[in-house]
């Protein structure tokens, strides 16, 4: 039973000089999921995401946010969004709080409880009423996601929001993202060119290249194609001729031998070996990496 | 609205935009005054202890007998007539007509400052309005609220105009304060002469007539604001259509001394009457100084600078609200 769709995207095309820079992107986003948006530099990512929040007019195509249209319904649409589009550049000369006053002066019913609310939220309470110029990269991201948080939005768009932050901030930051969609029910869309990061905290992908959408599904499901099986075995020639009757064997090296992953007949197949004397070191079930899925699905072009 | 105009005041504000003004107003009123002081010093020991009071008697003996003469045009008369009664003020209510106070350093200031200065610390505020926001990065995080963008325009605007008004009431206020310390206070309401209307090579003084300086003054005012609220509007049309405020303040600057150059050599270009630049020494037509081109009169270079300025604000205003933001 999927959950209600907050953000809908149908048929997104951008053309700026006449060149297509993003060739039809049609996806949806619904309730309490974290959605990844990945990519490598240069796919469009950022640009749709521009679209997304009406800083770029696209060519054609329509975005509906909470059933309202981007475009003709902007200022209704807009209220259901919160976003960070690259940078969360503030105003350096204000401070923190001064910063969100700001931004919440431009939405209506938003006043100095809120403020306190998202501040607590981001854990940005002891340092708020500093200048934002004294603040460290990861508090800007953090008074990023503040401001964003701002409106109550139903959407979160999030664009690369792990950029500059060490490992722990990464580590807390999508801890904090999979918190807003668990438990305030956000849709949470993370544009990221790093594959652990969106296999980590997404609950569907969606895989860009060259202003297209090369798939869109679950992450499981995507990884689960390509699972394979790892058999290490002695002796292996023996036991690589009774797999074949079984099941393709796509590859035999020192690595071992590796088949398609069938959770079903792996018993089966185990208990064959057995049977035929050959010793069995080592069944292992392994996932691939988005790094592979995507090498697969783009035909052997890379990540950066 | 409010709201959103507050905010761009607390930027403008915040940023001390408008302390760098008055700090540069007050500087510049100091050292104008001290500069007006020698002289006024220099010009009173090379003339000696004579008695102004003999010196304007004579002029106005001098005026009353060329009236006397039965050769003259009606309307010579009537401007010869007019100087002898602003003679007559000054005798009877005791000033000194060369020596200036208050209200007349300001009066000149605002002559002097009228097209190059004033409109330089207009730009101080209007040219980093959207620039920077849009270097910053933080134009991204202002468009995407739920305020349509002419809204977030028309408050940049506001708190422009709002700006203009602090400018001119910031340089009002100190160059009569500061330069009073040195000359008095008083001089409101020295009678002054305007109404002359330059024909060609010769000055029609049909319409001459005389008003108290405080008018004066207020009308010198008044076109002051209108043309930095020019000035200010094309500056922000630049600062939409430009990321680099530099680059805005380069290409106003430049436009403004081109405007100064031009205005001493344009006498024989006469299309040149329709840049916004040659038009700006608006209190020249107070005074009756032969403007640049011939032709040009107050209602014209008002009209001139209208058209730029409506026409910059609704270039700033449509590329603002359809503009992609990268």
């Amino acid at each position: 039973m999927m959950k209600p769709v907050t953000l809908a995207v149908h048929g997104l095309r951008k053309t700026i000089r006449g060149k297509e820079i993003i060739r039809g992107v049609s996806f949806a986003l619904h309730e309490g999921e974290v959605f990844g948006f990945l990519g490598p530099n240069g796919a469009g990512k950022t640009t749709t995401i521009r679209m997304l929040v009406g800083l770029i007019r696209p060519t054609s195509g329509t975005v509906m946010i909470g059933g309202y249209d981007l475009h003709r319904e902007f200022t209704e649409a807009i209220r259901q969004i919160g976003c960070i589009v690259e940078n969360p550049e503030m105003y350096p000369y204000l401070t923190g709080w001064e910063n969100l006053e700001h931004f919440a002066r431009m939405m209506p019913g938003i006043g100095a409880d809120r403020i306190m609310e998202v501040a607590k939220l981001v854990g940005l309470e002891q340092r708020i009423h500093d200048r934002v110029s004294t603040y460290s990269l990861g508090m800007r991201q953090r008074l990023g996601i503040a401001q964003a948080l701002l409106g109550k939005p139903k959407v979160l768009i999030l664009d690369e929001p792990t950029n500059g932050l060490d490992p722990a901030g990464i580590r807390e930051m999508r801890a904090f993202i999979r918190f807003l969609a668990e438990t305030e029910g956000l849709s949470v869309l993370v544009s990221s060119h790093l594959l652990s990061e969106i296999q980590l905290m997404c609950d569907r992908v969606a895989i860009m290249a060259k202003g297209r959408l090369l798939a869109v599904d679950t992450v499981e499901r995507l990884l689960n194609e390509q699972a394979r099986v790892v058999w290490k075995a002695d002796p292996l020639d023996r036991a690589q001729v009774l797999l074949a009757e079984e099941t393709e064997v796509l590859r035999a090296d020192e690595e071992g031998i590796i088949t398609p992953y069938e959770p079903a007949k792996l018993a089966a197949w185990n208990a064959k070996l057995v049977r035929a004397g050959v010793a069995v070191a080592h069944i292992e079930p392994r996932l691939p990496t988005l790094e592979d899925l995507f090498i697969e699905l783009t035909g052997g072009e890379t990540i950066e | 609205m409010s709201k959103l105009v507050y905010n761009e005041m607390l930027k403008i504000v915040r940023k001390k935009r408008l302390w760098v003004i008055a700090a540069i107003v007050a500087v510049l009123v100091a050292l104008f005054t001290y500069a007006q002081y020698r002289e006024t010093e220099e010009l009173r020991k090379r003339l000696g202890t004579t008695d102004w009071r003999t010196q304007l008697q004579q002029q106005i003996v001098d005026l009353q007998n060329r009236l006397q003469s039965p050769s003259m045009s009606e309307e010579w008369r009537k401007y010869l007539q007019i100087r002898l009664k602003q003679q007559q003020y000054y005798l009877e209510h005791n000033v000194n007509p060369s020596a200036p106070g208050a209200p007349t350093f300001m009066r000149t200031f605002i002559e002097n400052a009228i097209d190059l200065f004033l409109p330089l610390l207009v730009m101080v505020v209007a040219a980093d309005l959207v620039s920077s926001e849009a270097s910053a990065g933080t134009i991204k995080l202002l468009l995407v609220r739920p305020v349509k963008r002419w809204k977030v325009l028309l408050s940049k605007y506001i708190a422009l105009l709002l700006s203009v008004s602090f400018i001119m009431l910031t340089t009002a206020v100190l160059s009569y304060a500061i330069s009073g310390l040195v000359f008095g206070y008083g001089g409101f309401h020295l009678p002054l002469l305007t109404g002359f209307v330059p024909q060609g090579e010769d000055l029609n003084t049909d319409n001459v007539h005389m008003i108290p300086q405080w008018k004066y003054i207020l009308m010198e005012l008044g076109l002051a604001a209108f043309v930095s609220t020019v000035v200010g509007t094309l500056t922000l049309m630049l600062s939409v259509l430009f990321r680099s405020t530099a680059a805005v303040m380069g290409v106003m600057l430049a436009a403004l001394i081109s405007g100064a150059i031009l205005s001493n050599m344009v006498s024989s270009w006469q299309s040149a009457k329709y840049l916004f630049m040659v038009n700006l020494r608006l209190t020249d037509y107070l005074k009756g100084a032969a403007p640049p081109i011939e032709g040009m009169t107050l209602g014209f270079s008002m009209t001139v600078l209208a058209v730029w300025g409506l026409m910059s604000l609704a270039v700033a205003f449509v590329v603002f609200a359809r503009r992609d933001v990268y």
